[in-house]
């Protein structure tokens, strides 16, 4: 049976005085692909900083491999972080090194390899996600996808054992995108990792997914196999599949009735 | 009523995040102070001394010539009027190690390197540069703030150093080349009249201090700033204001500690 590399319970979470998450459950099973979709603006790449403990939510819990991500200690939450990744969505590929050195920056940091053999191991992963001979560009020199999947070389530099991906597909091309998706998928296999998708593309992400959750209204109104969730019968979730511009996920953002804005009192 | 009452809560909330801010800028400044005894961030920190120090060279020199330029020119023709222009040396010496260098040389710091700091931070910001570090298992304030901190503290004593010999020479080159004080006398009443101790090395405690309160507040701005182009060009200006006020006020209070009764 597969086990939870990550789960998280009843988590609350408050930016400020706004409330992000009302109340949120799921969990991660270990070696699949996980994706978690939902509108924009809702937060999702919150979820995965809480899920890497940079930030802590306001109630709940979210357990990473048996540990509370934030009641272990500092020292433990690094060394948790170690075997965790997350491919943000800029990329954020240091801007002051080469493609080569931003790979390599993680192993250099975390072991005690020689440089020859940091040297191949940074080979094999720029080989893996096509950029072996992008290594000496600097990363302004990259266009956007390429810079996605050096970063993504960088995230599995140290063998990860969960990857979080951070809207990998926003903002690419329909080649750069079908790359991505094809990478997302071939590391997870190959390299067996735990990946957990966090995105608006559908489409893209339900065919490689193994679960899916679908985050709106500051909770989960939806979970299951790509199967399932494309036959729920959910309003909210066919809304969100058929991108209904309005339904159970309102168009408008919460305000006054529209007349009693326009025309003041006298409406 | 409700008007008393928004302003006593926003009193208070504004109070609360100042000490807040405070107390953030100030667990920053134990982790950097403390993160320095790592061969790694020797290697950082002296590539860092050669970008906020090696390359404020050029102003902090061509500055320092033209303050002992226009010293010797101002000393001189007051002190031409009774006669002792003989004490031009040490008039231009004492006014530069003992203020201007340290004062002007971490105005010319904050204005060059503080900003420069606090854009670059704030940047890595906001590319999530800081946020990817921290999901690598690596602390920023140990590979990031640490060097820049450290690199500061050593660089700005030595530019203020520079900044006052090439301001004794200026002096020289006004003073005496050109307006004909006696070359003899500028040099040997300067050395009889500065003291090691007491001009020397307060000039030099001074800028560390100064050099102290400019990283702390550039890299704590870029640290804290709201990710934005707005958030970074605030947070830079707010740099530099900041430090040259500490600057200003902070020589004051050094120099009655050290020149007072």
């Amino acid at each position: 049976m597969s086990e939870n590399i990550v789960s998280i319970t009843d988590m609350q979470f408050y930016r400020g005085e706004r409330e992000i998450y009302k109340d949120i459950s799921l969990s991660v099973e270990r070696g699949k692909i996980t994706a978690i979709m939902g509108p924009s603006g809702i937060g999702k790449t919150t979820l995965l900083k809480l899920i890497g403990g940079q930030l802590t939510p306001n109630r709940g819990s979210v357990i990473f491999q048996g540990d509370d991500v934030h009641k272990v200690s500092r020292n433990r939450l690094y060394e948790m972080r170690r075997k965790m990744s997350m491919l943000f969505q800029s990329g954020a590929l240091f801007t002051n090194m080469s493609v080569f050195d931003n790979v390599a920056y993680p192993l250099r940091e975390h072991t005690k390899l020689d440089e020859s053999i940091i040297e191949t191991l940074v080979k094999l992963k720029l080989e893996a996600v096509g950029l072996r001979g992008a290594a000496q560009l600097l990363p302004n020199e990259l266009s956007g996808g390429m810079a996605r999947r050096a970063a993504l070389a960088r995230a599995i530099a140290l063998d990860p054992e969960l990857i979080m991906y951070d809207e990998p597909f926003a903002g690419q091309d329909p080649i750069s995108m079908g790359v991505l998706v094809k990478l997302i998928k071939a590391l997870n296999k190959a390299l067996d990792l735990t990946s957990i998708v966090v995105t608006h593309d559908v489409k893209e992400v339900l065919g490689i997914a193994d679960y899916a959750y679908i985050m709106a209204n500051k909770t989960i109104i939806g979970a299951g196999t790509p199967e399932q969730i494309k036959n729920s019968d959910s309003p909210l979730v066919q809304q969100f599949l058929r991108g209904d511009a309005d339904g159970p996920v309102p168009f408008h953002f919460p305000a006054n009735p529209v007349e009693a804005d326009l025309l003041g009192d006298s409406a | 009523m409700n008007f008393l009452v928004n302003y006593f809560s926003g009193l208070g909330k504004s109070t609360l995040n100042r000490v807040n801010g405070v107390g953030a800028a100030s667990i920053m400044l134990y982790g950097a102070l403390f993160a320095f005894p790592q061969w790694k961030n020797i290697r950082l920190t002296i590539s860092q001394i050669y970008i906020v120090g090696v390359q404020s060279l050029l102003i902090v020199m061509v500055s320092g010539l033209f303050i002992g330029m226009v010293m010797a020119l101002q000393g001189y023709t007051i002190l031409v009027n009774y006669g002792a222009e003989g004490s031009l040396g040490p008039m231009v010496a004492l006014s530069i190690l003992r203020e201007l260098g340290p004062v002007v040389t971490a105005l010319l710091f904050a204005g060059r390197a503080g900003s420069a700091l606090t854009a670059e931070i704030g940047l890595m910001k906001a590319t999530e540069q800081l946020s990817s570090l921290e999901m690598m298992a690596i602390d920023p304030l140990r590979r990031v703030v640490s060097p820049r901190f450290w690199a500061g503290i050593i660089s700005l004593p030595m530019l203020t150093l520079i900044f006052s010999a090439i301001g004794i020479l200026g002096g020289h080159l006004v003073g005496v080349d050109w307006l004909g004080v006696d070359a003899g006398s500028y040099w040997s009443i300067m050395q009889a009249t500065v003291e090691w101790e007491k001009d020397v090395v307060n000039g030099i405690i001074k800028s560390a201090v100064f050099a102290l309160v400019i990283v702390w507040i550039a890299l704590y701005k870029g640290y804290s700033c709201i990710p934005t182009s707005e958030g970074i060009s605030q947070a830079t200006t707010q740099t530099v204001v900041y430090s040259s006020l500490a600057i200003l006020g902070l020589d004051f209070i050094l120099t009655a500690l050290m020149f007072g009764i």
